[in-house]
């Protein structure tokens, strides 16, 4: 059996497609590596879906915490900091739970239960806290002069917001929003250890990198072949949210850009 | 618990609740909370010293050490934790027993590894199969404690190393021109200067560490999550004294409410620490709190 074949059986079996059972016995590194990038595609999946959605919710709840009333800025401070103050692992079993315990109120929380729903709401929840964080630090940031001059040429409520005030917070909170996107990616390996089950084995990279490591009793091979995985997944992550990066400070004198660095502060 | 527990009547009533916390299982679930208490106890010092060793080796003049300093720091970039902590648990287990197996049993001729076994020989198992059971869950948990220790220390190192960087190099030069050392310029001059730098990064990292306490689940220790997940699945009056519905999403809310108690108390002490530290230091911290005296 050539390892083509092995990526027509095992190339979409996280999805389902393909050999209906997991390899047993004989498990070459072809196979391993094709089965645990088989799993990436759930990681990619949550990840870029998390992000995109909580990227609008962390906008948000950034203006929410840095608003002047009282009745938005206490719910997005406590949505804040109940988040970003607890750990990601216990969110995913508290949320799993409570999707059971809700589907016996009403069918609509199915499909909440299953991880390809259920762990997304919870993932996108927290990286809109992460992110809500990050941007109202970015918020507070914002040069007064151009809050002024943008006052002074007849700027005011949502134009403001969206042309000047909106792409200046991008720009000052972009190498942490970097960092958080990187962690996120690293974050989805918890879904499948979290309570959500893995429906007909279909899980992510770690989870299939987790059941070779189980079964061949060896994590030398492994892991290290899931590492490189998230090693080429965060330069990609850093390749892209680089251009962007150069994309929003183009207007700014060489000098002056920020490079977007690695800080590892933003673990769940 | 109470004498009154024995009487059936109870189980409809609030008293039931006072029977129910106060079961051995519940005393083992609270005892759990000690776990991770010590867990956090030992591990961060344990971290920290790990951090400084791979910080100051990644500082080294020595091109070799200075490598495997680096390779530490930058060990934990791209690749998830949880990957570092499933992979050390059994790596570290393996290690060690292939170790002993080499010293204990030189005459052994069989491959360790036998397809998908690994076998050594029976003194070389660790802890050996005769010893009582609480030596199996000190390994247990000694295990888990070295692994958290190996990846968090290298983030700690990745703090220090970039602490030690913000040292002043005016400071070495100085030092340098009084003739002092390399060693002695490193332990008088650097050392005591780079904590109030490190701090901020070192505090990040108590909380992460707070955070990533759940995951001694999966290496298999019988900490709060594992307890919140037995004692909260359904009972039935047939296995239990005390039935009662899956409550395992109550079980997990009491583990969220405590980790946010704990966080949000970390947050105050760190807060204080920093404000102590900063106190009379030529930072912009130092300078705001001379000017609000």
């Amino acid at each position: 059996m050539s390892c083509w074949d092995v990526v027509a059986d095992y190339g979409l079996r996280s999805l389902g497609i393909g050999e209906r059972l997991l390899p047993r016995d004989d498990f070459t590194i072809c196979k391993q590596v094709v089965l645990i990038g088989s799993g990436m595609i759930w990681n990619v999946y949550f990840g870029v879906l998390a992000l995109i959605s909580g990227f609008f919710l962390a906008t948000a709840v950034a203006v929410g915490k840095a608003s002047k009333s009282r009745w938005l800025r206490k719910p997005s401070e406590w949505f804040i900091f109940i988040f970003r103050g607890s750990p990601l692992f216990i969110q995913f079993f508290f949320a799993y739970f409570l999707f059971l315990s809700l589907k016996s109120l009403s069918p609509i929380f199915d499909p909440f239960s299953s991880a390809w729903l259920g762990a997304l709401v919870v993932l996108f929840l927290n990286t809109a806290a992460y992110s809500g964080e990050i941007f109202y630090g970015a918020l507070l940031s914002v040069p007064k002069g151009d809050v002024e001059a943008a006052d002074a040429y007849g700027f005011s409520g949502w134009p403001r917001f969206r042309k000047i005030v909106w792409p200046t917070m991008l720009r000052l909170a972009w190498p942490a929003y970097t960092n958080e996107a990187i962690f996120l990616f690293h974050a989805t390996t918890l879904v499948f250890f979290s309570g959500f089950p893995a429906w007909q084995q279909r899980g992510d990279a770690l989870y299939y990198a987790n059941y070779f490591a189980d079964k061949t009793f060896n994590p030398f091979v492994a892991y290290p072949i899931l590492a490189g995985y998230f090693i080429v997944l965060t330069l990609l992550v850093i390749a892209l949210f680089g251009a962007i990066n150069r994309r929003l400070n183009r207007h700014l004198p060489q000098a002056r850009q920020s490079r977007v660095r690695y800080r590892p502060n933003l673990m769940r | 618990m109470f004498a009154f527990c024995t009487d059936p009547s109870v189980l409809s009533t609030p008293a039931w609740f006072a029977c129910y916390f106060t079961t051995g299982k519940l005393m083992l679930f609270y005892g759990s909370f000690g776990t991770v208490l010590l867990l956090l106890a030992i591990t961060a010092p344990v971290a920290l010293a790990f951090g400084f060793a791979g910080a100051s080796a990644a500082r080294a003049r020595f091109a070799p050490l200075s490598w495997l300093g680096k390779i530490y720091i930058a060990m934990v970039r791209g690749v998830p934790d949880i990957v570092f902590f499933l992979f050390f648990v059994i790596a570290l287990d393996q290690g060690l027993e292939y170790l002993r197996h080499k010293i204990k049993c030189p005459d052994w001729d069989q491959p360790i590894r036998q397809g998908s076994d690994f076998i050594v020989c029976q003194a070389a198992k660790l802890p050996l199969s005769t010893a009582p059971q609480i030596w199996h869950e000190i390994y247990g948990f000694s295990l888990a404690v070295l692994t958290f220790a190996i990846v968090f220390g290298a983030f700690a190192a990745n703090v220090l190393f970039g602490a030690m960087r913000a040292v002043p190099h005016a400071q070495l030069e100085t030092a340098e021109a009084y003739g002092m050392t390399h060693r002695q310029t490193f332990w008088r001059i650097l050392i005591p200067q780079m904590w109030v730098y490190a701090l901020p990064g070192l505090s990040n990292l108590w909380m992460v560490l707070v955070k990533a306490t759940p995951l001694l689940f999966l290496l298999g220790v019988e900490d709060i999550v594992y307890w919140a997940r037995e004692l909260g699945g359904a009972k039935t009056a047939r296995f239990s004294d005390y039935p009662h519905a899956d409550w395992r999403v109550w079980y997990f809310l009491g583990l969220l409410v405590f980790y946010l108690a704990f966080t949000r108390l970390s947050e105050i002490a760190l807060a204080r620490i920093m404000k102590k530290l900063t106190h009379g230091q030529a930072t912009m911290g130092g300078e705001a709190q001379r000017k609000a005296a």
